[in-house]
């Protein structure tokens, strides 16, 4: 048996739980945020643009505190990171967005959004890896190794 | 009603993406993030599939399988993080091909499905 198999078989039965858990609470997130800013056919998609760049930001935050700050329980990440950022963010709706837009019209705003997105996302990963590491992470384990 | 639908579909798509992210990475060796590329890809051409049938298709299956399970299925949160990983690491083809690859390959997908259906349900 394949190793990934037999650890998903026998250690990672309350992980799927979380998860499962998790992605039905991020997704309930995420369609709650779009329901309250619905997107007119043509025009920029701000909910889901507000949805992936913000847990862009709280993964950035969340993985610096489980891998360089706190030594978690190994169902947090699974929880809060696989589960509820990942049930909350999406691509697929990302692109399908950006499908829809890709008309006479609204081309120029389907590669603003799809160009906008991915560097608002980046750099929303980004701070929050950086403020988390100047948040919590004590000045002597700063230091390269 | 359609939040217990949202939260069905999203029951199955998020461990999907982790068991399937798990079983492609134990597969693949080299620095690329393909696990989380196969999850946003499927998800994508899912999803196109979904709009191309428009009205043609159940309101309540459109909120299960597109806004609960390819929801949950695809991220983009992770996507983020490993490229921004991949920057920090300075591996910055592998990040810059991971970027344009995924977008690439997602709007494909999704516009491949949205047409096939599209023309089957016209």
């Amino acid at each position: 048996m394949p190793p990934w198999r037999r650890t998903a078989a026998h250690e990672n039965a309350p992980v799927l739980g979380v998860i499962a858990l998790g992605g039905g609470i991020g997704a309930l997130a995420r369609y709650g945020l779009a329901e309250l800013l619905p997107t007119q056919p043509g025009h920029f998609p701000l909910a889901t643009f507000l949805i992936n760049v913000s847990g862009c930001f709280l993964i950035g935050v969340l993985m610096v505190a489980v891998t360089e700050v706190w030594t978690a329980h190994r169902l947090v990440r699974p929880f809060l990171g696989v589960g509820i950022l990942g049930g909350f963010t999406t691509f697929s709706t990302y692109v399908v967005e950006i499908r829809g837009l890709l008309a006479p019209g609204s081309a120029g705003l389907a590669f603003g959004y799809l160009a906008g997105t991915l560097v608002a996302a980046l750099l929303a990963v980004a701070a929050g890896m950086w403020l988390a590491r100047r948040a919590f992470v004590r000045p002597e384990r700063t230091v390269e190794p | 009603m359609t939040v217990l639908l949202v939260f069905a579909g999203a029951v199955v798509g998020a461990p999907l993406r982790y068991v399937t992210d798990r079983f492609v990475q134990a597969r693949h060796h080299a620095g690329f993030p393909w696990g989380t590329f196969t999850v946003n890809l499927v998800g994508s051409l899912v999803l196109g599939s979904l709009a191309g049938a428009g009205s043609a298709l159940p309101g309540t299956v459109s909120i299960l399988v597109g806004t609960g399970f390819c929801g949950a299925l695809t991220t983009y949160s992770t996507f983020g993080y490993e490229t921004v990983r991949l920057l920090e690491r300075r591996a910055y083809r592998t990040a810059i091909a991971n970027v344009v690859v995924s977008v690439a390959a997602g709007v494909g997908a999704a516009a491949l499905g949205y047409a096939v259906v599209h023309s089957l349900a016209g």
